[in-house]
C-alpha cells in the first residue's frame, strides 16, 4: 500500500498508477460469445412479455435475445436500435434490477433473471463494432429543426427526425456532446471512449449538425430558434444542483458531485484527479453513490455516503447500494448535515441523526472531512422557458410544451424518471410527433 | 436487402415461411393472427368430407421430449384432422384469402380414397379462392386406422390414383404431403410425380410413443388410463426430414418437383438449410405451437441478414444449392484425412472428449495429471464424437491433413487425387479405375 494513501488533504496520485486501470474497468465485462448463448438460451420468449413494458423504451426483448440465439446479434441489434438509438449505452447504464431485469419471469421465479442488459450491450457492441449504420433517411422534408442539448434526449431526437428526412442543428452548451453520457456516468460504466464513440456512429445517419459550445440563454433566445427553425427540442437535462444551506457550505473542498464526476470523466490520467483522504458525500441518489464509489476508487481512504432517510428511500438501488459497499463505501442513514468545520478548508463535518419523520434527535455526528461532495439533486436551470410544473418543464404526453412549436424532454422535463433511457424515449416520442405536425401542417 | 418474396408453384408470398396444416391453422381467428404476425401463408388443418365431423379425443393430445432447462425438443400429438364442420371451414378460408389476397392459402384435404369423395369437395374448395390444396396422406394415427392419411401414403399406388383425381376435378396447385413412416420416400414421391403432382411436401409426424408412466403402466398421453401411438414432430425430426428431402431431390426420377420442406424447422437456419436441399419454401408447425406466432419476425430477419451476407438476392439463389454435395457414402473421398485439435486456452478441462474416446472410441486422447487434454494423432481417426460431446463451441476442431504429409495413424502419406470405395482395393467389387 503506497503511503500517499494516509495522507491528509486533497491529493493526486495516491495510488501506484497500475491500480487505476484494474479500478476502473468495465464494471461488466462484455460477454463473449459462448456467454451470450448461454444466456441467451434461458429466455422464454414470454408471450407479451413483461420486460418490454418495463422498459422505458419497450425494447422487443424476447425477439432480439431469440435473434442472439439463432446466431444474428446484428438483426438483434437492430431490433434493439430501432426502439432505443441508445442501446449500446443504456445497455452500460441502465438500472436494470429496477427495470426489465426486475420483471423478467426468471428474476420473479428463480431470483435469476435473464441477463437483458449484458445481452443487449453483447448485440449492440456487435454491430457497432462493424461500423456500418443500419438505418437510412427519408427523402428530405425541407423542414428543420433545432435541438437544445446533446444529451441522450436531444440526440435521440434528432437521430429520429434526421431519419424523417428533417434537417436538424443540435447546439450544446458543452465542449463534447453526449450530455451527461460524456460528463455524468460512473467511469466504469462507459469506460474506453464509449459515449463519444456512440455519438459518432449515431451522426452516420446524416442531416445533423452539432454545434458545440452554443448555450440557450446566452448565445441565442428561445424566441430566435422558434423564428429561425420550424421546431424546438429542449433537452437541456439539469444544470443546476440543489444547495445544502447550511455552515461553512462555501469551504476549500466543500464542491458539487457532479463537478468532481465531470472533471474525472474528463482526466486523461486518473491520477492526476486529486481526493480527499477522508471523502464525505451527502446524498442518497445515484450521483452520490457514483461519487462515492469513484472517490473510493481513486485511492481515498475513508469515503461515507450520508443519506438523511432509510436505504429503503434511496434512490440508488440495492444493486448500486451493494455495489459500494462492496468497494468499501460506508452508508450512514437518518443524518442530515448541520455544519462544516475548518479553518478555510474544510476539516469536518457534524450531522445530527434524525427519526423517519425526519425530526431532529438531538443525537450528533462528526465525520472528518477533507472533501465533501454535496449530491441532493440537480435543478432546472434557465429562464425565459415554456411553462414549468414544479421545477421541471411541463409537457404532454409527447413532449409538447405550453409554447406552440417547441417541444420537450429528458430530464429538463416533467414525468418519467431521470434515466438515461427514459431522456431517449422521451427524445424519440417527441420526434415522432414533431413529424406528424410538421408534416401534418403541409396538409 | 434480399428479397424473401417466395414463388412456389406460382403462388407467390411474401416470404417462404407457411404455417403447416395443424391447429395453428384450424380456423380463421388463428389465420388471421398469423397473416397479422408477418406469415407469408398457410396450409389450413386438413378437412375432411361434408357430414358429421370427426370426433377429437377429450384428455390430453400431446407428450413432449425436453432438452436441458425444459426446452421442448419433440412433441408428439393424437389428434385427428379437423374437427369442425365443412362449410364452416370453406367459408372462413373464403374471408381470409379475400381479407389477405398477398398471402397464400393452401388447403390440406383428407377424405376417403374413392373417387367421388374427392369429386364431391374439389369443387366447393375450388370455389374458396385458395391458391392450391395439399392433399394429407400422411397423418399417421388415427385417420389411418380408417384407410386415410398415412394409409395412402404408404401405399404408392393410391397416391398416384388420388393425385390422378385431383388434377383432374381441380384447377390449381396440387402438393402431395407425404409421410415419414415408410422405408423409401423416393417411391410415394414417385408416385405423387406421376400421378400429376405440382408438388411434395414433407414430412408428416412419425409414429411414437413419448413416454410411459411407470406408475400407471400407460403410454403418454394417457387418456383414462391407455395411449396409442401419435405422431411425432419438432426439432428432433428436422434430420429425419432433411434426409428424406434430400432423397427426393437427388433422385433422377423426381429430381426437379417442387417440395415444400416441413419438420422441427424452428429457427431461419433450419428454413435456409431445408431450402438448400432443394425446397422451395417451407412449413413451421411446432416452433409456432411452442412459441407463438411471433417467430416468424426472427426466421424472417435472420434468413434476410444471411442472404445479405453471402449476398443471395431471391431464394431461387440458393434453392437446392447442396443438393449436389449430397451423395451415396461409396463416393466419398476416403483420401481425405483429418485429426482432432484441441485448443487449449478454449478447453476447460472437463474431461469428456476423454471419456468418450478412450470408452467408446479410439483411444486417441490423452490426459496428464493436471488434467490437460491432448490428441494422439498416431491413433485419432477423426470420428468428430469428442467435438460433438465437448461443452465449448469450437474448442476441438478437425484440422484435414495437407497432401504429402503422412497421417501418423497409418503412416501413409496424405494423397492429393480423390478415390473412393468403388475403386478401393479392399473392396471386392472394386472396379479398376479409368
Ligand atoms: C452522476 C450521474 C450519474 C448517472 N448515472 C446514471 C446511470 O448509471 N444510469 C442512468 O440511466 N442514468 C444515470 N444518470 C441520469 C442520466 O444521466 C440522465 O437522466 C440523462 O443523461 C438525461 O439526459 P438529458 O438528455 O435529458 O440530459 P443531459 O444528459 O443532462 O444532457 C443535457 C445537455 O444539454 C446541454 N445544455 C444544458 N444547458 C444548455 C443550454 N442552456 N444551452 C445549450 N445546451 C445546454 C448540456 O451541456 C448537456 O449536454 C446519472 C446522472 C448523473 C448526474
Ligand atoms: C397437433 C398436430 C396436428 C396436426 N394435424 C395435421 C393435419 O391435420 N394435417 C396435416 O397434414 N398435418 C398435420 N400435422 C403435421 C404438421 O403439419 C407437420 O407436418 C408436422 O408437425 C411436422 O412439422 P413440425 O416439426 O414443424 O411440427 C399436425 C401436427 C400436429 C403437432
Ligand atoms: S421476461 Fe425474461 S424470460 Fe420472459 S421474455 Fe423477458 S427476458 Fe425472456
Ligand atoms: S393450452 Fe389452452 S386449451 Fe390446452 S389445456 Fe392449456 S388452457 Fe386448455
Ligand atoms: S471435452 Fe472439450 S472442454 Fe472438455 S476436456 Fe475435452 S476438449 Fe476440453
Amino acid at each position: 500500500m503506497p503511503a500517499d494513501v494516509f495522507e491528509p488533504g486533497i491529493k493526486s496520485a495516491r495510488l501506484e498508477p497500475a491500480a487505476y486501470e484494474t479500478h476502473f474497468e468495465d464494471l461488466h465485462p462484455p460477454l463473449d460469445d459462448h456467454e451470450a448463448l448461454v444466456a441467451a438460451d434461458r429466455c422464454y420468449f414470454c408471450h407479451d412479455a413483461p420486460c418490454i413494458t418495463a422498459c422505458p423504451t419497450d425494447i422487443d426483448i424476447p425477439l432480439f435475445i431469440r435473434q442472439i440465439a439463432t446466431g444474428t446479434p446484428d438483426a438483434a441489434a437492430k431490433t434493439i436500435l430501432t426502439q432505443n438509438i441508445m442501446g449500446g449505452m443504456c445497455a452500460r447504464v441502465c438500472p436494470t434490477e429496477t427495470l426489465c431485469e426486475e420483471v423478467c419471469v426468471r428474476e420473479v421465479a428463480e431470483g435469476k433473471p435473464v441477463l437483458i442488459g449484458q445481452l443487449q450491450r453483447y448485440a449492440t457492441d456487435h454491430l457497432q463494432r462493424q461500423g456500418t449504420h443500419p438505418f437510412v433517411r427519408s427523402a428530405s422534408t425541407g423542414k428543420t429543426v433545432a435541438v437544445v442539448g446533446a444529451g441522450p434526449a436531444g440526440l435521440s431526437c434528432a437521430h429520429r427526425l434526421a431519419m424523417h428526412g428533417h434537417d436538424v442543428v443540435v447546439m450544446d452548451a458543452a465542449p463534447k456532446p453526449g450530455g451527461l453520457n460524456e460528463y455524468g456516468i460512473a467511469a466504469y460504466k462507459t469506460p474506453n471512449q464509449f459515449a463519444q464513440a456512440e455519438v459518432a456512429w449515431l451522426l452516420q445517419i446524416g442531416g445533423i449538425e452539432i454545434r458545440h459550445e452554443t448555450a440557450l440563454g446566452k448565445d441565442m433566445t428561445l424566441a430566435a430558434l422558434r423564428e429561425g427553425f420550424d421546431a424546438v427540442f429542449l433537452a437541456t437535462g439539469l444544470g443546476g444542483v440543489n444547495a445544502l444551506g447550511i455552515d461553512g457550505d462555501d469551504k476549500e473542498g466543500v464542491t458539487d458531485a457532479v463537478d468532481f464526476i465531470a472533471e474525472l470523466r474528463q482526466a486523461s490520467d486518473l491520477a492526476q484527479v486529486p481526493i480527499g483522504r477522508d471523502v464525505v458525500v451527502i446524498g442518497g441518489g445515484m450521483t452520490a453513490v457514483d461519487a462515492a464509489v469513484q472517490a473510493k476508487l481513486l485511492g481515498a481512504l475513508n469515503v461515507t455516503l450520508v443519506y438523511r432517510r432509510g436505504r429503503d428511500r434511496m434512490n440508488a438501488s440495492v444493486f448500486e447500494q451493494d455495489l459500494a459497499a462492496s468497494k468499501g463505501v460506508r452508508i450512514v442513514t437518518h443524518a442530515v448535515p448541520t455544519a462544516m468545520h475548518g479553518n478555510g478548508a474544510v476539516r469536518e463535518i457534524e450531522f445530527e441523526y434524525v427519526d423517519n419523520q425526519m425530526r431532529g434527535t438531538g443525537q450528533t455526528l462528526r465525520l472528518p472531512a477533507d472533501q465533501i461532495f454535496r449530491a441532493i439533486g440537480q435543478t432546472l436551470k434557465g429562464d425565459d422557458l415554456p411553462d414549468l410544473e414544479g421545477r421541471k418543464i411541463k409537457v404532454a404526453s409527447a413532449g409538447q410544451t405550453s409554447l406552440q412549436g417547441v417541444w420537450a424532454g429528458g430530464d429538463c422535463a416533467s414525468g418519467g424518471d431521470d434515466l438515461t433511457v427514459t431522456a431517449v424515449a422521451e427524445g424519440r416520442d417527441a420526434a415522432e410527433d414533431m413529424h406528424n405536425t410538421l408534416m401534418g401542417d403541409d396538409g | 436487402m434480399a428479397d424473401l418474396t417466395s414463388n412456389f408453384l406460382g403462388i407467390t408470398s411474401p416470404n417462404p415461411f407457411w404455417l403447416a396444416s395443424a391447429p395453428p391453422t384450424d380456423k380463421e381467428y388463428n389465420v388471421r393472427r398469423a397473416f397479422e404476425a408477418g406469415w407469408g401463408g398457410v396450409v389450413w388443418k386438413t378437412l375432411g368430407s361434408e357430414g358429421p365431423p370427426v370426433v377429437n379425443v377429450n384428455g390430453p393430445r400431446y407428450g413432449a421430449i425436453y432438452g436441458a432447462d425444459r426446452r421442448l425438443l419433440g412433441l408428439n400429438n393424437i389428434e385427428l384432422i379437423t374437427d369442425r364442420d365443412l362449410y364452416t371451414n370453406l367459408e372462413e378460408i373464403k374471408r381470409v384469402k379475400a381479407d389477405y389476397p398477398d398471402r397464400a392459402i393452401i388447403v390440406s384435404i383428407m377424405v376417403p380414397c374413392e373417387e367421388g369423395a374427392w369429386k364431391a369437395i374439389l369443387p366447393l374448395v375450388e370455389e374458396t379462392g385458395a391458391d392450391g390444396i395439399e392433399l394429407n396422406f400422411g397423418c399417421p394415427h388415427g385417420m389411418s386406422e380408417r384407410g386415410m392419411g398415412a394409409a395412402v401414403g404408404q401405399v404408392p399406388e393410391y397416391i398416384e390414383m388420388v393425385t390422378r383425381w385431383c388434377k383432374q376435378y381441380y384447377s390449381k396447385p396440387v402438393i402431395v404431403k407425404l409421410t415419414p413412416n415408410i422405408t423409401d420416400v423416393r417411391k410415394p414421391a414417385a408416385a405423387a410425380k406421376a400421378g400429376g403432382a405440382d408438388a411434395v411436401s414433407l414430412i408428416n409426424t412419425i409414429n411414437s410413443i413419448t413416454s410411459v408412466n411407470l406408475d400407471t403402466m400407460s403410454p403418454e398421453p394417457s387418456i383414462d388410463g391407455k395411449g396409442s401411438h401419435g405422431g411425432y414432430c419438432g426439432p428432433a425430426v428436422k434430420p429425419i426430414a432433411m434426409s428424406m428431402v434430400s432423397e427426393i431431390a437427388r433422385n433422377p426420377e423426381t429430381h426437379g418437383l417442387p417440395i415444400s420442406g416441413i419438420g422441427g424447422i424452428t429457427t431461419w437456419r433450419d428454413a435456409a438449410e431445408f431450402i438448400t436441399l432443394g425446397c422451395g419454401n417451407v412449413q413451421v408447425c411446432t416452433a409456432a405451437m411452442t412459441y407463438g406466432f411471433k417467430i416468424v419476425q426472427e426466421m424472417i430477419s435472420g434468413l434476410s441478414e444471411w442472404m445479405d451476407e453471402k449476398g443471395h438476392t431471391s431464394i431461387d439463389d440458393f434453392c437446392g444449392a447442396a443438393v449436389p454435395n449430397v451423395t451415396d457414402w461409396q463416393y466419398l473421398n476416403l483420401n481425405y484425412v483429418a485429426k482432432a485439435k484441441i485448443d487449449q486456452e478454449l478447453c476447460i478441462s472437463c474431461g469428456r472428449c476423454f471419456a468418450a474416446c478412450e470408452d467408446t472410441s479410439h483411444q486417441a486422447i490423452a490426459m496428464s495429471n493436471d488434467r490437460t487434454f491432448t490428441v494422439i494423432d498416431e491413433e485419432c481417426v477423426a470420428c468428430n464424437l469428442c467435438v460433438n460431446v465437448c461443452p465449448v463451441e469450437d474448442c476441438i476442431t478437425m484440422e484435414a491433413m495437407r497432401p504429402g504429409e503422412t497421417d501418423p495413424r497409418t503412416g501413409d502419406v496424405v494423397q492429393p487425387e480423390y478415390a473412393n470405395w468403388t475403386t478401393h482395393p479392399n473392396n471386392p467389387a472394386a472396379k479398376a479405375a479409368e
